[in-house]
């Protein structure tokens, strides 16, 4: 794992890397969260102290899209496809199945042992595969709740 | 060839109007709106304005422009209807408890709602109760009356350059809050408190201390004294039907409310403001002796805030003065007692005022006496309407009283230090003298007066060509603060008020909306400043008697400067600060500073050498490395704080000594 030097390092030479643009705040934040696995607090006042812009709007836009995330996640990050194919054929018995594995909730996302988070999304365009989920940008097709929790117990060894 | 517009059969002419709304208002129907005003840029969030355009369909009217010819209706069955149910629905979302409102009676939604006859609402209701945010003095948040419309985040943005709220999350679940879902108390707002007055419901509000007062009044050990700023007595009567009234007679008739409650003295804060004009012309005299130009008013909390955190490096332009409100507290705490033979601790100070950053600067610790504050309270003009209806008292039909003396005889200039430019007129009185007989003083330096919120004046004054500016809005001043710097502007004085149109329109005043309602305060100060007997400060006898009997004699004086004046610091905008180290937070502080100064001069290289040389001395364990905005040197950067030391400009060597120091 990176050290929180590297890590700060890196938020300085994305900074750079933008020439401290203020209308690239989305890709810095972007490439920021690529970075943390998450957008802290203290970097976002940082990044908005260095941007010249208010930490109100640094906020506003991070808390804006559902793609930030200003909680730590886990090492797996689990997107289970929740739109309209996955759902009739039912994924909701495959996030349930999930989250009774993980011991997690809809407000609890994240593992205790920081290894899993699991996001439901609207939809993952692949809607021939339905229902479908993505470990780690990788995807799972015609997927069910007893392949799902194999699954992870494959990933955690 | 002349451009109309028909609305509802009617031909209306136009000319620059922005869009149709502007149109059909000067057509006199008040098209209703949460989301426009007239300052800020255009939105369209709220769809009260929508009207029918002929082959257009039904159109926000705030976001169309004008063409000639289109023929509109404001008031069909299918608009009446979508009106009715975009109100329907802010109520469902909206914590309906109009009663124990502060904003109740000026409440837009409140209106509206009876304006539509809304008779009952069919969705269920689904507020969620959060607490108030009552972390400051000045302003009152509640997130379950807020209906989105954006005023106050464009506002705190587009006219004062601040961006302390803004909206957070999305869809259902948007909030308007301060940055990090954080208490206002936290955040860099300045506490002009102009979000409140924009706000169309009671989301934000003046936090209201009426009680305290109420209550210091009902106790027979105290004695309760309190004062009137300018700005109050030319707009308190528009709470009362009283429109074009003078300022004198409102004056007598807020006296005479204010002794009906049971207060023991009723000041003038004009009579300070005369002082405060005398010691900063003195100052002002003094600057220009040494160079040490351009001088900043401090009049306004609000700006002296936004000085204190976002230029450090002009707070020495600052007047050190106190604000007429800080003199009145410090001559009501310490002088006054002696004056009226009342015990310090009997004595119970009030001040009346336009603004809600005032009751900010009355607990800044800097204006604080060993400790302890000088003004107990500070109600605004719309906290004082309400202490006069809740006594009963028929405002319109009192007979005028005087101000009790000594602080309560007052020169004009002390008067229009309540509007924008006013406070540089009356320095200038003060400056050029008196008069020969016969010359109208009231007119002598008006050329300094006018609308615009940067306004530039030069002036032949002591033998030399003065350049003065005169600003409102703190976009404006974030503006000129950084031609000054690059020297693109130069001025010898400067004047900056936070609000527009300067004290007249502050958020403790009754809610205004319209441009005109603030021209006519302005007016009223003029007005009442002509038919005063005196227009300079330095004329006023008890001014002069204040100086001679307690205040060493003159302007500046040593006792003068211990009563009157004030200093100012830098204050941190930001609290975080970023770990480095990988130790928890253990072992010796190393703090790199961050902040936009120290970046530019290579804290990076200097965050590299310490992480470097740590580790080279394989004591990573017991530093704790982290790295701030900002450690407030900015002219000294870039800058590194070694266990509670800063070390400006450092070399390595020096941080290599610090840290071994440190370490052993």
């Amino acid at each position: 794992m990176k050290s929180n030097y590297e890590k700060f390092k890196s938020v300085c030479s994305i900074l750079e890397h933008y020439s401290f643009d203020k209308s690239k705040l989305i890709p810095i934040l972007q490439a920021i969260q690529e970075e943390y696995k998450y957008l802290p607090q203290e970097i976002l006042a940082f990044i908005s102290s260095a941007l010249n812009i208010s930490p109100a709007k640094v906020y506003g836009v991070a808390t804006f899209y559902s793609h930030f995330s200003l909680t730590p996640k886990g090492k797996h990050i689990i997107r289970v496809c929740d739109g309209t194919a996955c759902h009739v054929k039912k994924s909701s018995s495959i996030i349930e199945a999930l989250r009774e594995k993980l011991n997690l909730s809809e407000s609890e996302m994240t593992t205790k042992d920081m290894l899993f988070t699991l996001e439901t999304v609207a939809c993952l365009g692949a809607c021939g595969l339905a229902p479908v989920l993505v470990v780690d940008d990788k995807v799972y097709g015609q997927m069910t709740a007893s392949k799902a929790v194999t699954l992870i117990e494959q990933i955690k060894g | 060839m002349e451009k109309y517009l028909i609305i509802n059969g009617i031909k209306v002419f136009f000319d620059n109007e922005k869009n149709i709304l502007e149109v059909i208002r000067k057509a006199k129907i008040e098209l209703p709106t949460f989301c426009y005003h007239s300052e800020l840029s255009t939105y369209g969030s709220c769809r009260l304005c929508m009207v029918e355009v002929e082959n257009m369909g039904i159109i926000p009217a705030c976001s169309t422009p004008c063409s000639s010819g289109m023929v509109i209706s404001t008031n069909t069955e299918k608009i009446i209807n979508m009106r009715k149910i975009v109100i329907e629905l802010l109520l469902a979302n909206h914590d309906r408890d109009c009663t124990t409102c502060q904003k109740s009676q000026s409440c837009k939604l409140q209106t509206l709602a009876r304006r539509f006859g809304i008779e009952t609402v069919r969705f269920k209701n689904v507020t969620h109760k959060t607490d108030k945010d009552l972390s400051t003095y000045a302003l009152v948040r509640e997130q379950d009356k807020c209906v989105l419309c954006g005023d106050c985040v464009r506002f705190c943005d587009e006219i004062q350059s601040i961006g302390a709220l803004g909206f957070v999350n999305r869809g259902s679940k948007s909030v308007v809050c301060p940055s990090f879902g954080k208490d206002l108390e936290l955040s860099e707002c300045v506490y002009c408190g102009q979000c409140s007055r924009v706000c169309p419901t009671g989301a934000i509000t003046p936090r209201s201390e009426v009680r305290q007062v109420w209550k210091a009044l009902s106790d027979k050990n105290k004695k309760v004294i309190v004062a009137i700023a300018p700005a109050v007595r030319a707009a308190i009567g528009e709470v009362f039907g009283l429109v074009n009234e003078s300022g004198i007679r409102t004056a007598g008739k807020i006296v005479a409310a204010l002794k009906n409650m049971g207060f023991y003295k009723v000041f003038d804060v004009s009579f300070t403001a005369d002082m405060t004009i005398v010691e900063e012309a003195n100052e002002f005299l003094e600057r220009l002796k040494e160079d040490n130009i351009p001088l900043f008013t401090s009049c306004c909390p609000a700006w002296v805030k936004f000085v204190e955190q976002y230029y450090p490096e002009f707070i020495k332009n600052l007047s050190t003065c106190r604000s007429p409100q800080g003199m009145y507290g410090a001559v009501a705490k310490r002088i006054m007692p002696r004056v009226l033979g009342v015990k310090k601790e009997d004595l119970v100070v009030v001040s009346i005022m336009p603004c809600t950053a005032k009751k900010y600067e009355a607990r800044r610790k800097e204006l604080a006496d060993n400790g302890e504050i000088d003004i107990d309270y500070v109600i605004t003009t719309q906290e004082l309407a309400m202490m006069i209806e809740e006594s009963g008292l028929r405002f319109q039909e009192l007979e005028s009283y005087a101000f009790n003396m000594p602080l309560g005889f007052k020169t004009g200039a002390g008067v229009i230090f309540g509007t924008s430019g006013g406070v540089t007129e009356a320095v200038l009185r003060n400056v050029a003298g008196s008069m020969s007989d016969g010359q109208d003083e009231s007119e002598q330096f008006s050329f300094v007066r006018g609308d615009n919120g940067i306004r530039e004046a030069t002036i032949n004054l002591l033998g030399r060509e003065l350049k003065i500016a005169i600003i409102y809005g703190l976009r404006n001043a974030r503006q000129v603060l950084r031609e000054l710097k690059t020297e693109k502007r130069k001025y010898d004085f400067v004047e900056v008020m936070a609000c527009p149109g300067g004290c007249v329109g502050g958020a403790g005043q009754p809610v205004y909306n319209d441009l005109v309602t603030r021209q006519n305060r302005t007016k009223v100060l003029y007005e009442n400043d002509k038919t005063l007997e005196l227009h300079k400060p330095q004329d006023n006898p008890y001014v002069q008697k204040l100086y001679n009997d307690y205040l060493g004699g003159a302007p500046g004086s040593t006792k003068a400067h211990e009563y009157l004046h004030t200093h100012y610091k830098y204050k941190k905008r930001y609290k975080e600060s970023v770990a480095i180290s990988d130790n928890d937070n253990k072992g010796v502080e190393i703090n790199v500073c961050f902040g936009n100064h120290c970046m530019k001069r290579g804290s990076k290289d200097i965050l590299k050498h310490i992480v470097e040389y740590v580790e080279s001395k394989k004591c990573k364990d017991k530093v704790n490395i982290s790295a701030s905005v900002c450690l407030e040197k900015c002219f000294s950067a870039p800058n590194v704080k070694v266990a509670g030391t800063t070390i400006s400009k450092p070399s390595d060597k020096i941080i290599e000594e610090a840290v071994d120091k440190e370490l052993k």
